[in-house]
């Protein structure tokens, strides 16, 4: 195909591999005036980093009236990051995933003021091998601010999570923040479909791995896990706002991608009693947002690739993101934040690479849609 | 098909065996969990020949005088599968064994006569055209025939190295059940192409870029293949050429 064609990450890629080339014809005096040099041409076109995030103004900073009626004093407002599926291959396989992962960090780390913690959402790795894992806590040791763990599917099924909780702890816990409680849920539990097929471990990751491999089973929290949930929320009054992380949605979205939590109602049954609960989960990588009953859920972007919108199923209340353009291979893509404000509930901000980010706005999801609604799309889902 | 052609079908597959060239899709079947094809072990050759196999994994005989990577003549290969296939029933005395030549081959009838034109008559519908002669069996073959087809454009779609690709991606992982595939909405100006593009143009796109692999030849089975498993995941949607 002719030049044109090629996308942006190729010819990328192609122009560095010309430099390296050239590069290894250099001494170490002209190395240096090429590398003067080029900091020169970088800054002459405006390419500092971070070019991509443009920060939003930080939401309800004082605490409003809603805070009185919730029966809460408002405890200060917070806000929190997130970067989340980055799905990272061995760096010797796939730069892409990686570049877009740094990418991440550096937008969270251009914050300012910082974020209190960030959340990472899920599927550190792609294949679950311990060298994709250690790349990505690599990666995320960068950030300036604390992260809080979560797995996903990917990080999990090649050894049942050894190597994730090995290097990251247990991978259902809370915490108290700024008088909201958190919870972080192991939400992808899958029933056992591989002993039965004699798989081998990279047999069973490969199967979860495929989001349209009907062989695997549905995610669950469990049996044990909802029976840990509620002991934890024993604790907690029911007018303390709920901040819960999982992996997949908590919610049924759609069954054939594991746009989906089987025992989602079970779940939302022990999330029932509280005033005030939001859910951010990743796996489903697009811009997705629902309401049920008093639970507030907002889905993660990735920074690895953009997910279509699932056929059916997609909650009534999600406004949809435009369609990515395939030839550039960041749209779609970001990272985000999500501000906590006096009153218990959350505002979030998609930081969308390469595109104006959108602010979904609590209001407009408790008010079920009546207010607050998001930008339309120009070219929805085909 | 005849006895003669059936156990000349063997002594192929048989041979492809043993020169090693088996068609094994590599990831993607064993994806589904299926178990693996089972590898006959052929005998040493004895005196020199070439040992060929039924496909029972078991019969088996030497052709002496053959080379390995020689060619039977035809009459050799014909002598040599009737002694397989009679050395498989001496073993076998009781297996029930139709031999297809001396079955009768059911008579030509006329169409009026066939149940397709008994229903077509009794229901008042048009009679004797080629089309409405086709049998039950017929369109199961052709469904059978498609769906294979269908399925190697699936088992490419979820394995990128059998594309070429470098980089551990593949089709299916931005585009799950081919979802946002659309090719229904081809032709169309392809902005980023700036030219008019057809689906194969947008794979072969996706294959170079994305997966860093090499474009494909139009003609390419695998091409062909992953167009057929597109379309047939977008089956009852209207066509709509260039949508945007």
């Amino acid at each position: 195909m002719a030049a044109r064609h090629k996308s942006v990450e190729t010819k990328y890629m192609e122009e560095r591999d010309a430099v390296l080339r050239g590069l290894r014809g250099l001494d170490r005096r002209t190395f240096l005036k090429v590398l003067a040099a080029s900091a020169g041409a970088v800054m002459a076109k405006s390419l500092m980093p971070p070019h991509t995030f443009q920060l939003v103004e930080v939401a309800n900073a004082a605490p409003d009236k809603s805070a009185a009626t919730a029966g809460m004093a408002g405890q200060p407002p917070f806000t929190f990051a997130y970067v989340s599926d980055t799905h990272l291959y061995p760096r010797t396989l796939n730069q892409r995933f990686v570049r877009a992962a740094v990418k991440a960090v550096e937008d969270v780390n251009a914050l300012d003021p910082q974020p209190d913690f960030v959340l990472f959402g899920g599927d550190l790795a792609q294949l679950g091998r311990r060298e994709e894992l250690d790349l990505g806590k690599q990666i995320l040791a960068e950030l300036k601010a604390p992260v809080k763990m979560m797995v996903g599917e990917h990080d999990w099924f090649y050894d049942l999570g050894d190597t994730w909780q090995e290097m990251f702890g247990p991978p259902n816990y809370s915490f108290d923040w700024k008088g909201v409680h958190v919870v972080v849920l192991m939400s992808v539990h899958e029933k056992d479909f591989w002993t039965a097929r004699k798989m081998t471990p990279a047999e069973r990751m490969h199967t979860v791995a495929g989001l349209d491999n009907g062989i695997q089973s549905r995610f669950e929290v469990g049996d044990d896990e909802r029976k840990w949930l509620s002991d934890d929320l024993a604790k907690v009054p029911h007018t303390t706002p709920l901040l819960v992380f999982s992996h997949s949605p908590l919610y049924k979205y759609y069954r054939n991608w594991n746009f989906w939590t089987d025992d989602a109602e079970q779940v939302q049954a022990i999330l029932k009693p509280y005033n005030h609960v939001t859910v951010i989960h990743g796996h489903t990588h697009q811009m997705l947002y629902n309401q049920i009953g008093n639970i507030s859920f907002y889905g993660m972007l990735s920074t690895a690739w953009p997910w279509p919108y699932a056929p059916t199923g997609l909650p009534t209340l999600t406004v949809q993101m435009n369609r990515a353009d395939p030839f550039d291979q960041f749209d779609g893509l970001g990272d985000g934040r999500i501000n906590v404000r006096p009153d218990g509930l959350a505002d979030k901000i998609y930081s969308l690479w390469d595109r104006n980010p959108v602010t979904v706005k609590a209001d407009y999801l408790v008010s079920h849609g009546k207010t607050a609604r998001p930008p339309a799309p120009q070219f929805a889902s085909y | 098909m005849s006895r003669r052609s059936i156990a000349l079908a063997t002594a192929a597959g048989c041979a492809a065996i043993l020169a090693g060239v088996a068609y094994a899709p590599q990831v993607l079947r064993a994806q589904q969990a299926q178990p693996p094809l089972p590898i006959h072990q052929v005998p040493q050759a004895k005196d020199g020949g070439v040992v060929v196999m039924l496909c029972d994994g078991k019969t088996s005989m030497e052709v002496k005088g053959l080379k390995t990577g020689e060619s039977m003549s035809h009459a050799q290969a014909v002598e040599v599968t009737r002694e397989l296939m009679a050395q498989w029933q001496r073993e076998h005395p009781n297996e029930k064994w139709e031999i297809a030549q001396t079955e009768q081959a059911p008579a030509p009838m006329s169409y009026a006569a066939s149940a397709a034109g008994a229903k077509a008559a009794s229901k008042g519908m048009q009679q004797g055209d080629t089309y409405a002669s086709f049998t039950e069996r017929d369109y199961k073959i052709w469904k059978n025939e498609t769906d294979n087809f269908v399925a190697e454009g699936k088992d490419l779609f979820h394995d990128g190295a059998a594309l070429g690709g470098t980089i551990g991606v593949s089709c299916d992982m931005c585009h799950p059940d081919a979802s946002n595939t659309h090719p229904e909405t081809y032709p169309k100006y392809q902005v980023q192409l700036q030219k008019v593009a057809l689906l194969r143009d947008m794979i072969d796109w996706c294959i170079e870029n994305p997966v860093k692999g090499k474009a494909l030849d139009p003609n390419d089975p695998k091409l062909r293949a992953l167009e057929a498993y597109i379309l047939a995941q977008r089956k009852g949607v209207p066509l709509d050429y260039g949508k945007h």
